[in-house]
């Protein structure tokens, strides 16, 4: 191929450079199928804690979440600032509900909805643990799990902490236009959860384990409406999903709970549809926490969205119920939808991923 | 081995991608329907008719000009606007109003002052000032781009 007129060829598609690579086997491999790791040294979730603002607290999981947020500025000036501390908060509490010591944690995986993650940063410079910032929209809080239980079972550390989370006010500002603009959003929209939640994993005696994960592939089914982010996150779960069953030989009925983490009413229910097409199931296990942390009288159309959706029913209902024994086995997936709005505006579709982690009582 | 663009990408799945959005597209809710016009209409004549109130009050009790009086009744729902915006009542009554609530006067001087009220935390100059106009600026530009258009059309019809 001639990329530019000077004469000369250029081997733009490497096809001189493939090699047939000599591959070894590692020895104890903890990967199974094509995506899937299982995590032999079963790392485990000990303390979580999570804030919400008053509207989730006002919904179906009311008597789940204990801790509220007295204003949505949480007396800070602005609502970046708030999200940030909130983001402290939590994860204060959960160390301290742990029984710990911040120094005692080896490694802190956090992430947010705005730019250059900022919550997240302003968060950890007040901690001393070393710090990775994640981004993975509205999955943060599986891939920091992930992230967190490689490093444990790896033995790169002993304890891990993941903390998330996103705010109503700075997501609206981010991605869509003024708080009091009164323009009227799309039916099938979804209203950006305020809330957060810390997670602290590490190699103890009690908790619920992590025992597998799979990693998602990114997937584009062409959706361009960045108000739509359900339907657009709905065949990035499937991805996912069908290919941990795959991996692991199972089927959707061998698990107490199917997770996902914001896909809302549309979005749930076209991951259905699609996990029908591929030859499995869903049934009355599955829930989606986007599609019930809203009443439907609360003006949230699809239901709510946001990191911190995920992450803080994660918390106040998943991990309680499990460690009540109610659940045995839950798979979480969490969906992110991987859009900027100037890649939207010149009319890109909306790349998604979703990422699993089995947990285990 | 080809490396992969995202053209291709787009061609290898555009036969799925459109029967998903298609399939999407069904199902998804829609915004536009008899309700949501009837309350556009109604919330939209109501600010109609408040304007023409103001109106009629300004040239009947202070005794103006109709071109004063009809600036005077304007600059008031300017400023009921903004002051329901600061109180946080617009956006509720957008939420049923729709297009009858963003059409006249009132829309834009609700997407100024929410943009002023969203962008304040930023300071004055860089924030208030370098922000007021980002969801009203291109309302401007297309106003005065099309009566630029309707009046040379205009213009030209005045030949003959």
């Amino acid at each position: 191929m001639r990329l530019f007129d000077f004469g000369v060829e250029i081997d733009l598609n490497l096809t001189k450079g493939v090699k047939t690579l000599k591959r070894t086997k590692n020895k104890n491999s903890k990967k199974i199928g094509k995506q899937t790791f299982v995590f032999q040294n079963e790392p485990k979730i000990f303390s979580s804690y999570s804030i919400v603002s008053q509207k989730e607290k006002d919904g179906p999981f009311s008597e789940y979440f204990y801790d509220v947020l007295s204003d949505t500025k949480f007396d800070e000036k602005t609502f970046e600032k708030a999200e940030s501390k909130m983001f402290v908060y939590t994860l204060h509490n959960a160390i301290k509900k742990a029984g710990i010591k911040p120094n005692e944690i080896d490694i802190l995986f956090s992430g947010d909805l705005l730019d250059q993650i900022i919550s997240s940063s302003y968060c950890a410079r007040l901690f001393d643990i070393s710090y990775m910032g994640i981004y993975g929209a509205c999955s943060t809080m599986v891939e920091g799990l992930i992230f967190s239980a490689i490093c444990i079972d790896g033995g790169f550390g002993e304890v891990g902490a993941c903390v998330t989370g996103s705010h109503y006010a700075t997501a609206e500002r981010q991605f869509r236009g003024p708080l009091e603009l009164g323009a009227q959003k799309q039916k099938y929209s979804q209203h950006t959860a305020t809330a957060a939640a810390a997670v602290i994993v590490g190699l103890v005696s009690q908790g619920i384990k992590i025992t597998k994960a799979c990693i998602g592939k990114v997937e584009d089914y062409g959706v361009t409406d960045s108000a739509n982010m359900g339907a657009a996150m709905a065949p990035a779960a499937m991805s996912t999903l069908v290919q941990f069953f795959i991996d692991t030989n199972t089927k959707a009925d061998d698990y107490d709970l199917i997770v996902t983490g914001d896909l809302g009413k549309l979005g749930s229910d076209l991951l259905r549809i699609l996990m029908d097409e591929k030859g499995y199931h869903l049934g009355q296990n599955y829930m989606d926490c986007g599609a019930s942390i809203y009443h439907h009288d609360q003006y949230t159309s699809e239901g709510g969205s946001g990191c911190g959706c995920a992450a803080a029913v994660l918390d106040a209902f998943i991990l309680r119920k499990m460690e009540q024994g109610q659940y045995k086995k839950v798979i979480f997936i969490a969906t992110g939808a991987l859009l900027s709005t100037i890649i939207v505006q010149q009319g890109e579709s909306i790349p998604c991923v979703a990422h699993l982690v089995l947990l285990e009582k | 081995m080809d490396m992969p663009t995202g053209d291709q990408f787009k061609q290898q799945n555009k036969v799925r991608n459109k029967k998903y959005t298609d399939y999407v597209e069904l199902v998804s809710p829609k915004q536009t329907t008899w309700k949501s016009l009837l309350n556009a209409f109604w919330i939209g004549g109501v600010i109609c008719l408040l304007g023409q109130v103001l109106f009629d009050l300004a040239k009947i009790l202070f005794s103006l000009s109709d071109d004063i009086a009809q600036t005077i009744a304007l600059i008031a729902l300017i400023f009921i606007t903004a002051l329901l915006t600061g109180i946080g009542v617009f956006d509720k009554i957008a939420y049923y109003g729709g297009g009858g609530s963003f059409l006249p006067i009132t829309g834009f001087a609700n997407a100024i002052s929410s943009a002023a009220i969203e962008f304040k935390s930023e300071g004055i100059i860089f924030g208030l000032s370098s922000k007021f106009y980002t969801i009203a600026g291109p309302v401007i530009v297309n106003g005065i781009l099309s009566s630029f258009i309707v009046g040379l059309i205009y213009y030209i019809i005045g030949l003959f």
